[in-house]
C-alpha cells in the first residue's frame, strides 16, 4: 500500500488510477436530452453551454465589427446612415464586453476547467450555477428587446446626459446590465468559495493552478465592482424613466459624476476579461515546454495585485473629463503602478521558455501570438497613462487599437489558447492541427492589419466612433477593413474544423498533451462527476520532473466509503504494477 | 525609426507639443527595444529548446530573486521617469499665460460657436492671431462634446454646465482642424471646425471688421443668424437634404408631423420649433435637435422669421 503525505499532519492510503483512454461513461453519455441540459447543475454542461451563448454573441459582435469596417471604407457614406452606423458600434462594443469577454473565460471555460482542477466533483454552489447561467439568458433577452424597439446609440459607455436624451432604448439595455451584473456576481461568489472548500487532499495553496489563482482574483473583482455597474445603471434609468436629476445638469445633476460611478466599475471590469487569460497561458505555457512556471508565487501574487491596484486607477479615463487635477495626477501614478504586475507576469512566462522541451501545437501558437499582441498593448497602456501624450490621444483610434490590442490581443487570443488546449478534454475529439495553425495564421495577420494602422491614424488626430472622416485617414481605414475580413476568414476556418472535429473528429487519448494538470488525470471527456475516486494530490501542478504516475493518485478507500471490502480488492490488484514510493 | 515616429505624429504647431511629442517618442523607442527583444526571445527560444522527443527532460527552475527584482525595479523606475515627464507637459497645458486672448466657444449639436472681446461671432471657424496664446473657454449647450486639436496637442471635453479650458500658441500662419472627440450622436463625425491663423495685424484687422456681431436688415440679421446659431448644419437653404428639414420653401408650406397631423408653417410653429423643437417633429425626421429657449432673444427670432420669408 502506497501512503502519501499530504500535508504536515495527514497521511492517506492512496493508490493510482490511471485515466482510461477509451471511457464508456461520459458527462455527455449521462444525461442526455434537451431537457437534461437545460436543468442540468453539472458544471461542465454549464460551461459548454455558456461556450455556446459566448460564441453565439461573438458571432453577432463580429459580425457587427464588419459592418462598421465595410462603412468605413470610405470617407462619406458606404452604405449606412449616420445613425445606423452609431448603433452598430454601440452594439458591437456593448455586445462585445458585457455578453462576450466578460463571461468568456470565467464563465465558459473557468466553469469547466475549475472545478476539475481542484479534483471537486462540482463548484460549491452548483444550483447557483445554473441560476447564474439563466440570469445571463434573461439579461441577454433584455438586450434583444431593446434592438426589437429602438435599438441603442449611447456607445457602450452610456455617457450622460446623452444616454438621458437618446431616443433609443436605453433601458431595456440598462434594465438588461443590471441583471446581467447578478449573473457575474453569483458565479465569482459561487468560485471564490469553491476554491475556498473544495480543493482535493493535498492541493494547498502553493499546490494550486496558476489557472485557478487567476479565476480567484478575477472573482473578487467580479463580487467587489459589479454591484457598483448595478447602482450606476439603476441610477441613469431612474433619471431617465423618472427624472431623478443625478447626471444631467439640465435636472441639476454632473455629467462627469457618471464617468466616476461608470468607470469604477468598468476599469476592475477592464481586470475581469484579461485576468482569467493569464490563467490560461500560465497552464499552457507550461504543459508545452514540460517545465514548471518560472516564478509561480510572482505570477500568482501579480494576480491579486491586479485585482487591487485595478481599483484604484479607474480616473485615467477622464484626464480630459474636467475631474479635479489632483485627481488626474494620482491617477497616472497609480496607472504606472499596475503596468508593473502585467509585465512581471510576461517576463516570468518568457522565462518559462529557457531549457523547457517546446512544442508549437495550436494552443502555444496561441500563447506566442499572445504575448507578442498583448505586449504592445500594455505598452500602448503605459502611453495612455502618460499625462500630456493622453491628452493628446484620448479618444483617438490609438485608444480603440489598443484596447483590441489588450482585449482582442489578449484576451480573446487567450481564450483561444485554451479552447483548443481544452478542446480535447471537453469532446473528447481532437481537432485538424493543419487546419488550426492555418487559422491562427489568419487571426494573427488578419488582427495587425486591423489594427496597427489605428495606432498611426489615432496618433494623427483620427478620433473615435466617427461616420464620416476627413479624407487623409482613408488609406489607414481601408487597411483595417480589409485586415477586419482577414480575421472574419480565421474565425469561419476555426469554426468548420471544430464542427468538423465535433461530429467527425478522431477521438483523443485521455490526456493528449501529456499535461501534468489535474484536469488531464480524467478521462476525455470526463466522467459525470469529473472523477471517480478522490484525487490526491502531492505535487505542484507544474512539476515535470516527476512522474505521471505520481499526479493521478486517488484515495485508495474507494466506493465513497460504502464498500471498504472491495476498495481493498481494487487496491491490492493494484500493487502488482504499482511501484512502492516513499512520497512526501 | 525616428522618421517612422515623426510620421505618427501630424505637424507640431503650438511650443506646447513639444513635450508632449518627446515623451511620445521616447515610449515609443523604450518600447520598441522592449518588444524587439521580447520577440526575439520567443522565437529563439522556441527554436533552440523544441522539442526534440516525448521523453525530453526539462531543468527544475523555480524562481530566480535576482532576475526578478531586476525586471520589477527597472520598469519601475522607467515609469516613474514617463509619469514625471507626462506630468510637467501636462501641467504646462494646464498653466495659461497671462497675456493669452480669449475666445469665447460653445459646443452644440453639431457646431461650434466662437464669440471674440469685441462682440464679433464666427461658426466652425476660430480666428486666432500667430505667435500669441490664445485660450479657449469651452462651454456646452446640449451633451457632452470634446475640443480636439491635434495639431497643438490639447483636447478638453466641453461639459454642460460648467466652464473648461485649452490653450495654445499658434507659431505659423494657417489652418488646423478642430474635432469633437465626445460621442454626441447622429452629426458627431461632422461637428469640424477650422482654426484659422492670422498674422498679428491681419488678425487686428479681422475683428474690427467682423466686429459688433449681426447687423443690417432684419432679413440680413436673419441670414446671419441662421449661420451663427448653427441651424444651417442641420437646415440646407437650397433645398438638400440634410438632418432635419431644408428652410428653401419652408415658409407657409405644409408639413406633416410624425402622429400624421399636418401644420402650415407661420410665424409661431417656426418660434415653437426653435425654443421646444420636440413638440412637433416632421415625419421622416427624427428628435434630435437641441432646444433653444434661453439662447435666442424674442427679436433674434423674428428676424430669423424675416430671413426664411425669404427662402423661397
Amino acid at each position: 500500500m502506497a501512503t502519501a503525505e499530504v500535508s504536515n499532519k495527514k497521511t492517506l492510503k492512496v493508490q493510482r488510477f490511471k485515466p482510461s483512454d477509451n471511457p464508456t461513461n461520459t458527462y455527455l453519455t449521462d444525461e442526455k436530452g434537451v431537457w437534461a441540459w437545460m436543468t442540468t447543475v453539472d458544471h461542465k454542461k454549464i460551461g459548454i453551454m455558456y461556450l455556446v451563448s459566448v460564441a453565439f454573441f461573438f458571432a453577432v459582435g463580429g459580425a457587427l465589427a464588419l459592418l462598421l469596417r465595410t462603412e468605413l471604407l470610405t470617407p462619406a457614406k458606404t452604405f449606412i446612415e449616420a445613425d445606423a452606423y452609431n448603433q452598430l458600434f454601440t452594439l458591437h462594443g456593448a455586445i462585445m464586453v458585457f455578453f462576450v469577454l466578460v463571461p468568456s473565460i470565467p464563465a465558459a471555460l473557468g466553469n469547466f476547467i475549475m472545478p476539475m482542477q481542484l479534483g471537486a466533483k462540482d463548484v460549491a454552489f452548483p444550483k447557483l450555477n445554473l441560476a447564474s447561467f439563466y440570469i445571463y439568458v434573461i439579461g441577454a433577452i433584455f438586450t434583444f428587446i431593446a434592438l426589437a424597439l429602438n435599438g441603442l446609440d449611447t456607445g457602450w459607455t452610456f455617457y450622460t446626459p446623452y444616454s438621458t436624451q437618446s431616443t433609443t432604448s436605453v433601458i431595456w439595455v440598462t434594465m438588461g446590465v443590471f441583471i446581467l451584473g447578478f449573473s457575474s456576481i453569483l458565479t465569482g461568489t459561487n468560485f471564490i468559495t469553491t476554491i475556498h472548500k473544495m480543493r482535493a487532499p493535498g492541493i494547498t495553496w502553493g499546490k494550486l493552478p496558476l489557472n485557478v489563482w487567476a479565476l480567484y482574483a478575477t472573482s473578487i473583482i467580479q463580487v467587489l465592482a459589479t454591484p457598483v455597474l448595478a447602482i450606476t445603471v439603476l441610477l441613469l434609468t431612474m433619471e431617465r424613466w423618472l427624472g431623478f436629476g443625478i447626471f444631467d445638469p439640465a435636472l441639476g445633476g454632473d455629467p462627469v459624476l457618471f464617468q466616476h460611478f461608470f468607470w469604477f466599475y468598468s476599469h476592475p471590469a477592464v481586470y475581469i476579461m484579461i485576468v482569467p487569460g493569464f490563467g490560461i497561458i500560465s497552464e499552457v505555457i507550461s504543459t508545452f515546454s514540460k517545465k514548471t512556471v518560472f516564478g509561480y508565487w510572482a505570477i500568482a501574487l501579480s494576480s491579486l495585485a491586479i485585482a487591487f491596484i485595478g481599483f484604484l486607477v479607474w480616473g485615467h479615463h477622464m484626464f480630459t473629463s474636467g475631474q479635479s487635477a489632483v485627481a488626474t495626477t494620482v491617477f497616472s501614478f497609480l496607472t504606472f503602478l499596475v503596468g508593473i504586475p502585467t509585465g512581471i507576469k510576461i517576463f516570468n512566462w518568457i522565462a518559462t521558455l529557457y531549457k523547457g522541451s517546446i512544442k508549437m501545437d495550436t494552443p502555444m501558437i496561441y500563447v506566442f501570438i499572445f504575448l507578442f499582441l498583448f505586449s504592445i498593448g500594455g505598452f500602448t497602456g503605459i502611453m495612455l497613462g502618460a499625462l500630456s501624450v493622453d491628452i493628446h490621444l484620448h479618444d483617438t483610434y490609438y485608444v480603440v487599437a489598443h484596447f483590441h490590442y489588450v482585449m482582442m490581443g489578449g484576451t480573446l487570443i487567450a481564450l483561444l489558447a485554451g479552447l483548443h488546449f481544452w478542446w480535447p478534454k471537453m469532446t473528447g475529439k481532437l481537432y485538424n492541427e493543419r487546419l488550426a495553425k492555418i487559422a491562427s495564421g489568419f487571426i494573427f495577420v488578419g488582427f495587425n492589419v486591423t489594427f496597427l494602422p489605428q495606432f498611426v491614424m489615432g496618433a494623427q488626430g483620427m478620433p473615435r466612433r466617427y461616420y464620416n472622416y476627413v479624407d487623409q485617414f482613408t488609406a489607414f481605414h481601408q487597411t483595417s477593413t480589409i485586415g477586419s475580413y482577414l480575421l472574419g476568414v480565421g474565425f469561419l476556418i476555426i469554426l468548420y474544423y471544430l464542427m468538423h472535429s465535433l461530429f467527425k473528429g478522431q477521438k483523443s487519448p485521455a490526456n493528449p498533451w501529456g499535461s501534468r494538470g489535474l484536469e488531464w488525470q480524467a478521462t476525455s471527456p470526463p466522467d459525470f462527476h469529473n472523477f471517480d475516486h478522490t484525487p490526491v494530490v502531492i505535487h505542484g501542478p507544474y512539476d515535470y520532473h516527476q512522474p505521471m504516475e505520481e499526479f493521478q493518485l486517488g484515495l485508495a478507500v474507494d466506493g465513497n466509503g460504502h464498500d471498504p471490502e472491495s476498495a481493498k480488492k481494487v487496491v491490492d490488484e493494484e500493487r502488482e504494477d504499482w511501484k512502492n514510493y516513499s512520497l512526501g | 525609426m525616428g522618421r517612422l515616429f515623426d510620421f505618427m505624429l501630424p505637424e507640431a504647431k503650438s511650443p506646447t507639443a513639444e513635450s508632449t511629442d518627446a515623451l511620445f517618442h521616447f515610449i515609443n523607442e523604450v518600447s520598441l527595444v522592449l518588444l524587439i527583444g521580447i520577440t526575439f526571445a520567443l522565437i529563439y527560444f522556441a527554436i533552440k529548446y523544441r522539442r526534440k522527443s516525448e521523453n525530453d527532460e526539462t531543468p527544475v527552475i523555480t524562481h530566480n530573486n535576482t532576475l526578478e527584482i531586476t525586471w520589477s525595479v527597472v520598469p519601475l523606475l522607467v515609469c516613474f521617469v514617463i509619469f514625471g515627464w507626462g506630468y510637467s507637459g501636462w501641467l504646462n497645458l494646464k498653466s495659461v499665460p497671462d497675456n493669452a486672448y480669449e475666445i469665447q466657444v460653445s459646443g452644440y449639436k453639431w457646431g461650434w460657436n466662437a464669440k471674440y472681446d469685441n462682440g464679433a461671432q464666427t461658426l466652425n471657424e476660430i480666428h486666432v492671431p500667430e505667435g500669441r496664446p490664445v485660450k479657449i473657454v469651452l462651454q456646452s449647450s446640449d451633451v457632452l462634446h470634446s475640443f480636439f486639436v491635434p495639431d497643438y496637442r490639447v483636447k478638453h471635453d466641453v461639459v454642460p454646465g460648467r466652464y473648461t479650458y485649452v490653450w495654445f500658441e499658434a507659431n505659423e500662419v494657417g489652418e488646423s482642424q478642430v474635432f469633437c472627440t465626445e460621442y454626441c450622436g447622429t452629426g458627431h463625425s461632422d461637428m469640424l471646425a477650422k482654426i484659422i491663423v492670422h498674422s498679428e495685424e491681419d488678425f487686428e484687422t479681422w475683428l474690427e471688421k467682423n466686429g459688433g456681431g449681426v447687423s443690417g436688415t432684419p432679413v440680413e440679421q436673419g441670414q446671419q443668424l441662421v449661420q451663427l446659431q448653427g441651424c444651417i448644419t442641420c437646415h440646407s437653404e437650397d433645398g438638400s437634404e440634410k438632418i432635419g428639414p431644408t428652410f428653401k420653401g419652408l415658409w407657409e408650406s405644409e408639413e406633416t408631423l410624425t402622429d400624421g397631423s399636418t401644420v402650415s408653417v407661420d410665424e409661431n410653429y417656426i418660434r415653437e420649433s426653435i425654443l421646444n423643437p420636440a413638440a412637433k417633429i416632421v415625419e421622416g425626421y427624427g428628435n434630435v435637435m437641441t432646444p433653444y429657449e434661453g439662447r435666442i432673444s424674442d427679436e433674434e427670432i423674428t428676424n430669423i422669421i424675416e430671413y426664411l420669408k425669404t427662402l423661397k
